[in-house]
């Protein structure tokens, strides 16, 4: 366990080949080399055991995600790990039934999720194989790519105040 | 007379869905039915028409977690339709990759899936937080076994890097090296993991089962071999259809497999380690023995000690080959296409997997068929309930519809598969 490092990440999750599902990734994309310094970005399947390592090095964690919750394609959740766990059966499942709401419950199980654990969700709408987004979600990760980059200004920033002070 | 049906609907920790059905009448177990209920996938239809090249990667899509074992299959029986043999380095570097996919995949198993069934917990989530030293060790195992994937198959989910007569990148003595030093840790992880599972508590069951695996002369089989079993079959992998047949059975998506002559028969760890425990190496061989276990193991229960062994003999043999790598000057043979049938039978991690395909003259696919394991062992599964569920009987309707869970999870079952292919119904009185 490497917590209590300062480590922040952002990963971006999912299948780029199934339509919607590649909306973390997308975003992903999106806010590469635009970050605060610092931030570790990267693209993931979503592999359980790997999932729970990534959340185990890091004290700040931002997941995005597809999700299939009912609501309209495009719709954004935002879902703070700390106070609630993922809805199951809302994300897409990996190999053997573990995806990430699997995952992210083993890591608080182990261990302390990141002291912040926030995940942001793209509803989808089509998950075809070699699909592009559907226009909804693209619409949906330009929105998310701006609140992530915005959010994570911010509480850098006040992380770097806190650190001076 | 009174009836009771113990069902469970969905299935839980196995790979696709499927269900359970077990009618009890009178005291005895009147039949037990494992429904596939996952839709057919029509690889089969899917391929025919396309090149022979392009057999590896679309039935790496099979399945998310035996990739390796679809595209070793589809190789083999490309090359041996096209009269083209691998060997040297680049079949060494089928090995590893085969390692890197047992390791995975039976770790996985273990640690999530099955060990949580012994222990009395739900899954691995509730497990961890009393036992996080033991899944901290499996998903650091499981880890060696992606990364070994990841070098040597191109990427760790649905690896891209096989191609028939070889790869497309070999890696080089300088990549591998890291890999090692891995392996080695994840061998004594995985000497530790044969150590934790021979502590469980095993139920007493055993059958006199029908083992079918491969049987090399000198090795311990991932991709070459006769297909034997311990009832004295030993043939080449092109007479497959002489001595297996499947059928559609009703409640299943999933064809089921039967022996011509022999009715249901096994495969998987317990059939492989059965027709090959003295293919083991020393480590691995002694650890099964320290574990309590003799050349042959029959209690499907302990099917998660052998898989661990399992584990701890593609950590050796990853080792071995890494040792003893010496890059090849390319990374394929030269293959040239022709009219032909071939035949390819691998052990998946839940057993063998056989692939035939009949080439046109210009290389595409005339016909295709694949025979996945868990569609063979279909019918064992559903006689081991009914074996084994008579003596559980005097259990509560809970911790009876556990057991029969349990049981089912002794193969690993990969119903998604299977179905070209869980929910359980227990019916007693």
């Amino acid at each position: 366990m490497t917590q209590g490092n300062g480590r922040c990440i952002v990963l971006g999750i999912g299948n780029p080949d199934r339509g919607d599902d590649g909306a973390g990734r997308a975003v992903a994309g999106r806010l590469r080399g635009t970050l605060p310094e610092g931030v570790f970005l990267a693209e993931v399947d979503g592999e359980a055991t790997d999932l729970v390592a990534l959340l185990e090095s890091a004290d700040t964690a931002y997941l995005v995600d597809a999700c299939v919750s009912g609501a309209p394609a495009g719709t954004v959740h935002r879902i703070d790990l700390g106070s609630a766990p993922l809805p199951p059966g809302t994300f897409g499942l990996s190999t053997h039934g573990l995806g990430i709401a699997e995952a992210v419950e083993l890591a608080r199980a182990l261990g302390p999720l990141p002291a912040r654990c926030v995940v942001y969700a793209i509803e989808g709408a089509l998950f075809e194989t070699g699909a592009p987004l559907s226009p909804a979600v693209e619409k949906a990760v330009e929105e998310v790519a701006g609140r992530l980059r915005a959010e994570l200004t911010e509480f850098t920033s006040k992380e770097k105040e806190t650190a001076r002070a | 007379m009174t009836r009771k049906t113990i069902k469970v609907d969905y299935l839980a920790r196995v790979e696709g869905e499927g269900a359970l059905k077990v009618v009890v009448e009178g005291g005895r177990v009147k039949r037990a039915q494992l429904s596939i209920f996952e839709p057919p996938r029509f690889f089969e239809a899917f391929l025919r028409g396309r090149s022979f090249a392009e057999a590896p990667d679309v039935t790496a899509r099979i399945c998310g977690i035996c990739p390796v074992a679809y595209q070793m299959s589809a190789v083999h029986a490309m090359e041996d339709a096209l009269g083209v043999s691998v060997t040297g380095p680049l079949r060494d570097l089928r090995r590893l990759l085969y390692c890197g996919e047992w390791i995975e995949s039976h770790t996985l198993h273990i640690y999530m899936l099955h060990a949580p069934d012994f222990l009395g917990y739900d899954g691995a989530i509730d497990m961890a937080r009393d036992h996080g030293d033991a899944v901290r060790r499996g998903l650091d195992l499981k880890k060696t076994g992606n990364q070994i994937v990841g070098l040597v198959g191109g990427r760790e989910i649905h690896p891209i890097n096989v191609r028939v007569g070889g790869f497309y990148r070999v890696p080089t003595r300088r990549e591998l090296d890291p890999l090692a030093e891995r392996l080695k840790r994840a061998r004594e992880l995985a000497l530790e993991t044969v150590r934790w599972v021979a502590g469980l508590e095993f139920p007493d069951r055993e059958r006199d089962y029908t083992f079918v695996a491969l049987r090399h002369p000198d090795e311990y089989p991932f991709s070459e071999g006769h297909i034997a079993s311990n009832r004295g079959l030993d043939i080449p992998n092109a007479a497959y259809d002489d001595h297996f047949e499947e059928t559609h059975v009703e409640r299943s998506t999933a064809l089921h497999s039967r022996l011509r002559d022999g009715g249901a028969y096994l495969v998987g760890p317990l059939a492989r380690y059965a027709l090959n425990f003295d293919r083991l190496s020393p480590l691995a061989r002694e650890a099964a023995q320290e574990a309590g276990l003799g050349p042959v193991c029959t209690n499907p229960y302990q099917s998660i000690v052998v898989r661990a062994v399992e584990v701890l003999y593609a950590c050796d043999e990853a080792l071995r080959i890494i040792g003893g790598y010496q890059q090849p000057d390319r990374p394929a043979v030269p293959v040239e296409p022709r009219a032909g049938t071939g035949h390819g039978a691998t052990e998946a991690p839940r057993g063998l997997l056989y692939h035939r395909y009949r080439l046109e003259k210009d290389g595409a696919i005339a016909d295709a068929r694949i025979v996945p394991p868990t569609s063979q062992n279909q019918a064992s599964i559903e006689d081991d309930l009914a074996n084994y569920i008579e003596g559980f009987l005097d259990l509560p309707d809970e911790a009876l519809r556990h057991r029969c869970e349990q049981t089912v999870r002794n193969y690993d079952p990969c119903i998604s598969c299977a179905t070209h292919f869980l929910r359980l119904e227990i019916e007693r009185g």
